[in-house]
């Protein structure tokens, strides 16, 4: 198998997840004494100068995110998002299951960046086992003092996708419906309770101690030279290895598929795979020697979104395989903008009758130029980025839904 | 059983704490009672629509009675493709109930779910929240006995 490179799952498998003498031992919060070494304003340009960009869909460079943060806050917060709802996604999970520490020390190195004394967690419903860890991983700072006056504070989502919007998880921690706000003002100046508010994802944090602790050249001197650094991916479907990995950010999905991931199941052809989560677009084989960053993803018309990899051989159905992603969307959209809401559920109907093979080919018509809409004018990223699946499937794929049309 | 209007209080001072007094009610009595609900309201001290709106709005949050065992069983893509449909025609079978319904001695609900981040072995369901991987159909009978 070939090579990982492993800077925030350094510590997998290495050490003991649940004893903080352990993390202690291997090096841990040397970063964090770095940091409070450092001015502020010296330790938002080390770490914009890094380069590293948000490892939750984004890629918004971090340190350019904590600037916006007015220096005479009286009072910030700093919030970690670990909503995780994107189908195909388990990274931030495996990152806080086997080294929560790293996270706590990373959330504290931002927290002195941005003069927060506060930090939450929002961590998904469906991980009660990961708020475990993580409340025993903060008493175990706490006592030993290891966080200084920064404090950290678990909340828990509820089974809502949109909630992972930095905005609309913000809402669900104020306690109310998970749907977003509208933007500016974004979180970095009035956020959570209308105060500053940095939202960053849990990798993006985990790689904050190193970073610090190696300084910035270090960093931006790994991977893709605009996306420098490692991604943790998680690699689903039909493929011989389903686990994760992290490495460099400018291997390619091909070498991910069959190097890492031990190619195809049971030998077969690949017919398509999805990056990024099920926002993400469907990929071609004729693609798959695109290195993983953003810039590249974005450039065949994809994303490198959440880091999952789901990959379909070639006995795979892509029409049913996108009518069960519509009807995902439309059951996820909150409701609150219109293009959202009506959008995703016409986009499933009409997917559906495709898939059933009642469609039309003005069906087709319409939901592309539906999608295209969507992607324009909705609220949020969800309903920005729900029609993509179906778009680059009309686009790479165009002949398994003309063959399912009425003739 | 904690008395809902007790759980409720013990949140009452937290910033934003409706939603965690939610998932504490829910946790001693695996739905949420329609009363809890509106006794929220008058603890957090919001109007009866808000407590409601913020309760129906979460997929995990029940209001009314279900099951003790409450089975979800993931649709997500990676799950989809991996044969999730045939463990719901067992586990409908076995139950003798439709997804979305709860059994008549209130033993056991099932419900869908979108992914619950275990998808490194498909497909997946959960009981109370345990996730079980790489479900077999032919598992699933001896999966419900084992749930007393
Ligand atoms: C519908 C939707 C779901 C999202 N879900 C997540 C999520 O589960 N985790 C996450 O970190 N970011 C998620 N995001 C992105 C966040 O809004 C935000 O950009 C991110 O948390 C910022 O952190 P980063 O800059 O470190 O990536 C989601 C965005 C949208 C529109
Ligand atoms: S897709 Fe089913 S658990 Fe992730």
């Amino acid at each position: 198998m070939a090579e990982e490179q492993r800077i925030v799952l350094r510590n997998a498998d290495q050490i003991n997840p649940a004893k903080l003498e352990d993390y202690l031992q291997a090096g841990g919060y040397q970063g964090l004494e770095k940091a409070r070494s450092m001015s502020r304003a010296d330790l938002i340009a080390e770490v914009k100068k890094s380069n590293l960009r948000g490892r939750g869909g984004a890629a918004f460079n971090c340190g350019l995110k904590w600037s916006f943060v007015p220096t005479d806050a009286e009072v910030s917060y700093v919030v970690c998002n670990l909503d995780e709802g994107e189908p195909g996604t388990y990274k931030d999970r495996i990152i806080v299951q086997k080294d929560p520490q790293q996270l706590l020390e990373g959330m504290a190195i931002c927290g002195h960046a941005v003069n927060a004394k506060q930090g939450y967690i929002y961590c998904r419903g469906e991980y009660p086992y990961v708020v475990e860890l993580l409340n025993l991983a903060i008493d175990q700072a706490r006592s030993k003092g290891v966080l200084g006056d920064f404090n950290i504070e678990v909340r828990m989502g509820a089974g809502a996708y949109v909630c992972g919007e930095e905005t609309a998880l913000i809402e669900s921690i104020e306690g109310h419906r998970g749907e977003p706000r509208f933007k500016p003002p974004f979180p970095g100046v009035s956020g959570l309770w209308g105060k500053p508010t940095v939202v960053n994802n849990v990798e993006t944090f985990a790689n904050l101690p190193q970073i610090v602790f190696n300084g910035a050249d270090w960093y931006a001197a790994i991977g893709a030279s605009t996306y420098p650094g490692t991604k943790v991916l998680t690699l689903t479907g039909d493929v011989e290895k389903r686990v994760f990995i992290e490495v460099p950010t400018n291997v390619t999905l091909r070498e991910i598929i069959y190097n890492y991931g031990g190619g195809v199941k049971s030998g077969r052809r690949l017919k398509a795979v999805q990056v990024g989560g099920t926002s993400g677009g469907f990929i071609p084989e004729y693609l798959l020697d695109t290195p993983i960053d953003y810039d590249s993803m974005r450039s065949i018309g994809a994303t490198l979104g959440t880091g999952a990899v789901f990959v379909m051989d070639e006995t795979r159905d892509v029409v049913d395989i996108v009518t069960h992603i519509a009807k995902f969307f439309k059951e996820e959209s909150c409701g609150k903008c219109n293009p959202c809401r009506e959008g995703t559920f016409r986009c499933y109907e009409i997917m559906d009758r495709i898939n059933r093979g009642r469609g039309t080919l003005p069906d087709i018509e319409h939901m592309i130029q539906l999608g295209k809409v969507m992607e324009r004018v909705c609220l949020c990223g969800l309903g920005q980025a729900s029609p993509s699946p179906i778009l680059t499937t009309l686009q790479h794929f165009r002949y398994e839904y003309e063959r399912k049309l009425i003739s | 059983m904690a008395e809902y209007k007790q759980i409720l209080n013990n949140y009452k001072a937290l910033p934003g704490g409706l939603l965690e007094a939610y998932h504490a009610v829910q946790g001693e009595y695996n739905y949420l009672p329609g009363e809890a609900v509106r006794e929220a309201a008058a603890v957090f001290g919001v109007s009866a629509s808000q407590a409601f709106g913020t309760a129906t709005f979460y997929s995990y949050l029940k209001i009314g009675k279900r099951g003790r065992y409450i089975i979800r069983i993931c649709e997500s893509a990676p799950c989809h493709i991996a044969g999730a449909a045939e463990i719901i025609t067992v586990l409908e079978k076995e139950l003798g109930i439709k997804m979305g319904e709860t059994t008549a001695d209130g033993k056991f609900t099932l419900e869908f779910t979108e992914c619950v981040g275990q998808c490194q072995a498909t497909p997946v369901i959960t009981i109370n929240s345990v996730p079980y991987t790489d479900i077999k159909p032919a598992q699933v009978p001896e999966m419900l006995a084992q749930c007393r």
